[in-house]
């Protein structure tokens, strides 16, 4: 076996080698553990481009960890949408840590370390093709977001993370029950052999299986943040900092990414028994945590909060295309999912820098002085807010456009039709009220120092507006690449053959 | 003997349940707890339950039990430890960060008179 052939577990062992390696750095200079850190997020780039490349024409890459034939050994699948959700990732993480650069990362210990190891938790949960292997990578990325999100300390931040904490040990508890059921049913936990065993399911097991699968998709809804089970996320992703809030950004469409996986493995059109379980809930669901985000946004009394709430509001526009389900509308989805990741990433890092610029008034709606570099910052806001909103020209209205279109086939149109343009609206109107609130209805600074916000600090927020702006640039060749995914979704034989191989 | 682990299930489950919705936090990490107890019996019995058989390959044996549960349950194990020290600690520091063991961190005397 050459290098080339283990492509698929790189992007998760670099994370954790690094991780290690960091451990043992925590004694050296901080430019030295910065510049490891930086390095292995950056050199995660190529792997993750060149992961693209090979699954590009269609191919599963089955890794199979010890050489343990699938359905008897874990096995690592990289296909186009792991490889779609791997770039994401990276490219985000890579922003929020430049960001991090700033001082975020040495306000407490072992930042650089967490960073990793929530990485390699990420990758992992994108790459494996194990249900229990699934629900390791969860751990590893929940406790390394544990300790990510307390970094730094602080009560408001204690008390956030003591539910975000009880809330996910729940939630992987519920996990752990399902995945329980589901092996003592079909004696399988391979993803691709589970959904050639559940739709082989005999009656009397149906009502069995039924309930593990939807179980599993409420723990799946948990980490999305899908109403009702949002209440954890805006207090928690308000008060943690601003480049953990970023690479946190991800962490919901972890939620989203393993429904889509699972539920095109288990319940696709061809599954049998299980065919069209969460046609029902998804849909509405999606719609009901849309309209909740965008209200929470319209009555958010900080840049933060607000955040938070659109965060809530994208992973339900995302949820409304992945539940529709259709090919285009898949396509949608997953055009949208970076764009959002990046655009409400983007959010989150100009959020703190608007609050350190505005000294005591922080990012609360009020009104206060006038920000030093008003107009620059005032200017990123405009555009960041746009990404946000979906608006033209960015790629966020293309993803709403090609959402729309997809739900004109479906019996939920008037619903998705009435509930996008609604939030889009209120979106817009919540937005503009902070924009104004921000910088225009101020007052002269008397005797108050400000500090403007560094060109350090501006400048990922101003890489991730350029990616947004370069996902509207290759708009044709990158929705054409998000089909491709959505065709490769609607065709899960072509991963259960990939990864059974010769044993089906 | 399912109907007694079932049972035995069932009533880790309701207590841990009913400890999680606790105001406390120390309650909460007590239900938490049972709750992990429950869930690594649960998976554990996935494998269904049987008596003097061994796990592995064995030339006298008459029949097997699955390994792969035990397994299963050692992993959940080690991570629901590592979770619940994790949480313990948490819940001090909220102790020390709050002034009290609210899991929503009640208002301070000073600050309801200020």
């Amino acid at each position: 076996m050459n290098l080339a052939d283990h492509l698929p577990i790189l992007p998760v062992v670099l994370p954790l080698l690094v991780g290690v390696l960091l451990i043992t750095l925590r004694n050296a200079p901080p430019a030295l553990q910065r510049g490891a850190s930086v390095t292995a997020t950056l050199a995660l780039l190529p792997l993750a481009l060149a992961l693209v490349q090979a699954t590009g024409d269609g191919t599963h890459l089955v890794y199979k960890l010890g050489n343990w034939e699938a359905p008897y050994g874990i096995v690592l699948v990289a296909d186009r949408l792991a490889a779609w959700m791997l770039v994401t990732t990276a490219l985000l993480a890579l922003f929020a840590l430049l960001y991090a650069l700033n001082g975020a990362d040495t306000r407490g210990r072992h930042f650089h370390v967490l960073f990793q190891l929530q990485l390699f938790g990420l990758n992992g949960a994108f790459l494996t093709g194990d249900l229990f292997n699934l629900f390791v990578f969860f751990e590893i990325l929940l406790l390394a977001s544990y300790g990510l999100l307390l970094h730094g300390g602080g009560r408001q931040r204690v008390k956030a993370g003591l539910h975000y904490v009880v809330i996910n040990l729940v939630g992987s508890t519920l996990f752990l029950f399902a995945v329980g059921t589901l092996y003592g049913v079909t004696g399988t936990l391979n993803m691709a052999d589970l959904g050639v065993k559940l739709a082989a399911t005999p009656p009397e097991n149906l009502a069995l299986v039924q309930s593990a699968a939807l179980l599993l998709f409420g723990v799946f809804a948990l980490k999305a943040a899908l109403l009702p089970l949002h209440l954890w996320l805006p207090a928690a992703y308000a008060h943690t900092s601003a480049p953990v809030a970023a690479l946190f950004a991800i962490m919901t469409k972890v939620g989203a990414y393993s429904i889509l996986r699972v539920y095109s493995l288990i319940a696709g059109e061809a599954a049998g028994p299980l065919a069209g379980l969460l046609d029902a809930w998804l849909v509405p669901v999606a719609l009901a945590t849309l309209a909740l985000g965008m209200a929470g946004a319209l009555a958010s009394t900080s840049l933060r909060q607000q955040a938070a709430y659109l965060m809530v509001a994208s992973i339900g526009t995302l949820m409304v295309a992945f539940g529709l389900g259709s090919t285009e509308a898949l396509a949608a989805g997953l055009y949208y999912l970076p764009h959002t990741t990046f655009a409400i990433a983007a959010l989150f890092l100009l959020a703190d820098s608007i609050a350190h610029g505005r000294g005591e008034w922080a990012d609360r709606f009020e009104s206060g002085p006038a920000m030093p570099r008003t107009h620059l910052v005032g200017g990123l806001f405009f555009a960041v807010a746009i990404a946000v909103a979906g608006m033209p020209p960015l790629a966020g209205f293309l993803g709403k456009v090609m959402l729309l279109q997809a739900a004109i086939a479906s019996p939920w149109m008037l619903w998705v039709w009435a509930t996008v343009l609604a939030t889009g609206l209120a979106g817009v109107i919540a937005l503009a009220r902070s924009g104004s609130l921000l910088f225009y209805r101020t007052h002269g600074a008397h005797g108050v120092i400000l500090t403007p916000p560094s060109n350090a600090a501006l400048a990922p927020t101003l890489a991730l507006l350029a990616l947004v702006v370069g996902l509207v640039v290759a708009a044709g060749p990158l929705s054409g690449h998000a089909a491709a995914i959505a065709a490769q979704l609607k065709a899960p034989q072509h991963y259960m053959d990939a990864v059974l191989g010769g044993t089906r | 003997m399912e109907a007694l682990i079932a049972l035995v299930i069932g009533v880790l489950t309701a207590g841990g349940v009913f400890l999680a919705l606790r105001g406390q936090t120390f309650p909460v990490v007590l239900g938490l707890t049972l709750l992990s107890y429950a869930v690594n019996l649960f998976l554990f019995v996935m494998g269904r339950l049987a008596i003097g058989v061994p796990p592995v390959i064995s030339e006298t044996a008459s029949g097997y039990t699955d390994p792969l549960p035990q397994a299963l349950v050692l992993t959940a194990i080690v991570i629901s430890f590592g979770m619940t020290a994790f949480v313990i600690v948490l819940a001090l520091k909220a102790r020390a960060e709050l002034g009290n063991d609210h899991v929503d961190g009640l208002e301070r005397e000073e600050d309801r008179g200020a």
